[in-house]
């Protein structure tokens, strides 16, 4: 088995509150992970930390290594790690001046590329990719990225961190702001990327990470409680905090 | 469910304040109108191609008009709001995306200050900065002392907007390993466009009317003068010498050029929202 990131005694602050205590993890490359955890527990900020995303709260700080293909991710500049990592948000954030095609195209084009033809490749496949395709292909440039449905929206956001070709995807809550049709839609869509990528998905909902996932991890209070095969935390945990989580007895 | 006696006091709760606005939005608008009205009414009458193609006539002549002074005033106006936009921009974007620490602070202070500073006293700063040290009154001076005035509006405008744009969209644009002078550029500056336009056309009708900056910087001139060295004429100053004057013919000039110029003020407002805001309708929304 392959590892895609490799995280050791990964510690995160906001200002003098130490939010993350020393995280271990390997997440397996080319399945998904999930991250559960009560709010506040400190999953949002450990992803956040696997492409420099926290530091960019300017209180925020973190330390550790994190490995992803060879690359120290504290050791490159950050804009280097999140060309290979992409990020999904809670809320659907779309460009709002930018036209369908040009929210997918952003990534690239703001990073140098200017062939026309190579754009367009990229933005068909992506688009595809993220199942929204047959959606939008008649309406690419006429219509802007906000004035999709909020499930479209997500979608497009998907297909616009695809296009930069990332070795991991990690989603933030990434159905949580979107009707049960389109959380299905991520869903299904999470089943074809994790042939070509990695991900690591954020959730509050403990029956999308058993739907979705291979492994799941359990947050709590900033530490990393368990971490297993998906269907081992929810059949037999081993830990006695996993199993009042997932039972429903407190979070 | 409320009784009757609540339910009838809600609507005319709502009624009341609804009216309130509308009333007090009847009597913002009504000022302008009536300005604009009075204007028309008394300097309609002596607009004329002459007015719009022939300088001063010496007293006692009739006709004439304020060619000079609006050509004048186009050429200072171009020349602060070349200096005044991008500086007033730059500094906003700075407060907006990086000033956190002290030296944001200061600037932010400095701008509000600068804001409250009388025009006079800015026309003396650019008398001293622009004219005593070229020796001689300019349409340049006259610039500098009106792009001063323009920078803390258009500063202000441009963080206020910035801010506006949600933090996710930036997320966004770094979460895609674009570096950030690229995504304040190309992604959280367009966002804000249409705010910041508004903010340099308020800024630019402000300094527009203005006459005290230009006393002793542009210093007026009764003739044709194309260059930017030289003393020129600007219609602010025509009209305020016109309108002390003794004679009826320029009392009715003065009117026309204040017709004139608040015009010459909406044209522009209205035409370069237009061009800008159809830009960014274009392809997208």
């Amino acid at each position: 088995m392959a590892t895609a990131v490799e995280v050791r005694d990964l510690k995160a602050w906001f200002g003098k509150t130490e939010a993350l205590h020393g995280i271990n993890m390997s997440v397996e490359s080319n399945h998904a992970t999930a991250v559960i955890g009560p709010s506040g527990c400190g999953k949002s900020t450990f992803i956040r930390c696997l492409n420099r995303m926290h530091e960019t709260n300017p209180e925020a700080k973190a330390e550790g290594e994190v490995r992803i293909g060879g690359m120290d991710v504290y050791d490159v500049p950050a804009v280097d790690v999140r060309r290979r990592v992409g990020m999904v948000f809670q809320k659907p954030n779309p460009f709002p001046t930018m036209s369908i095609y040009d929210n997918v195209a952003a990534g690239l084009k703001l990073n140098g590329t200017r062939n026309r033809k190579t754009l367009d490749e990229v933005v068909e496949r992506s688009l595809q990719q993220a199942a929204l395709w047959e959606e939008v292909k008649d309406v690419l440039k006429k219509k802007s990225g906000a004035s999709l449905s909020g499930g479209q929206q997500q979608r497009l956001c998907i297909a616009r961190a695809l296009a930069v070709n990332p070795e991991v995807l990690l989603m933030d809550e990434p159905a949580s702001a979107l009707d049960p049709i389109s959380t299905a839609k991520i869903e299904d869509l999470i089943f074809e990327l994790k042939q070509k990528l990695t991900i690591v998905i954020v959730t509050h909902n403990m029956q999308q990470a058993s739907r979705v996932a291979e492994y799941t991890g359990f947050f709590l209070m900033g530490n990393l409680v368990e971490f297993d095969k998906t269907e081992k935390i929810f059949t037999n945990p081993s830990d006695k905090r996993t199993e009042d989580y997932i039972t429903g007895r407190f979070g | 469910m409320p009784s009757k006696f609540v339910q009838l006091r809600r609507q005319v709760t709502d009624r009341f304040f609804t009216g309130l606005a509308a009333g007090l939005s009847v009597v913002v608008i009504g000022a302008l109108v009536a300005i604009l009205a009075y204007l028309v009414l008394r300097g309609a009458g002596s607009l004329n191609w002459a007015f719009f193609t022939q300088i001063q006539k010496p007293v006692g002549e009739s006709g004439g008009g304020m060619a000079n002074g609006i050509v004048g005033s186009i050429m200072i106006l171009v020349i602060a709001s070349c200096m005044g936009v991008p500086l007033g921009i730059g500094a906003g974007v700075y407060l907006a995306e990086f000033g956190r620490g002290r030296l944001g602070q200061l600037v932010r202070f400095t701008a509000d200050v600068l804001n409250g500073v009388p025009s006079i006293v800015i026309g003396m700063v650019a008398w001293g900065l622009v004219v005593v040290q070229q020796k001689h009154f300019s349409a340049f001076a006259g610039g500098v002392a009106l792009a001063i005035m323009m920078i803390p509006t258009v500063t202000r405008a441009t963080e206020e907007m910035l801010l506006l744009v949600p933090q996710s969209v930036r997320e966004a644009a770094f979460g895609l390993g674009i570096p950030q002078w690229r995504t304040t550029l190309s992604i959280t500056l367009p966002s804000a466009r249409a705010g910041i336009l508004t903010g340099v056309m308020l800024a630019f009708a402000r300094i527009a009317g203005e006459t005290a900056p230009l006393l002793f910087t542009a210093f007026g001139n009764q003739f044709w003068n194309l260059s930017p060295s030289q003393p020129i004429a600007a219609m602010p100053l025509q009209i305020y010498t016109y309108a002390l004057s003794p004679y009826d013919e320029w009392h009715r000039q003065a009117w026309a050029g204040a017709l004139v110029l608040v015009l010459l003020i909406v044209g522009t407002t209205t035409l370069v929202r237009f061009v800008f805001l159809r830009r960014m309708m274009g392809g997208a929304r």
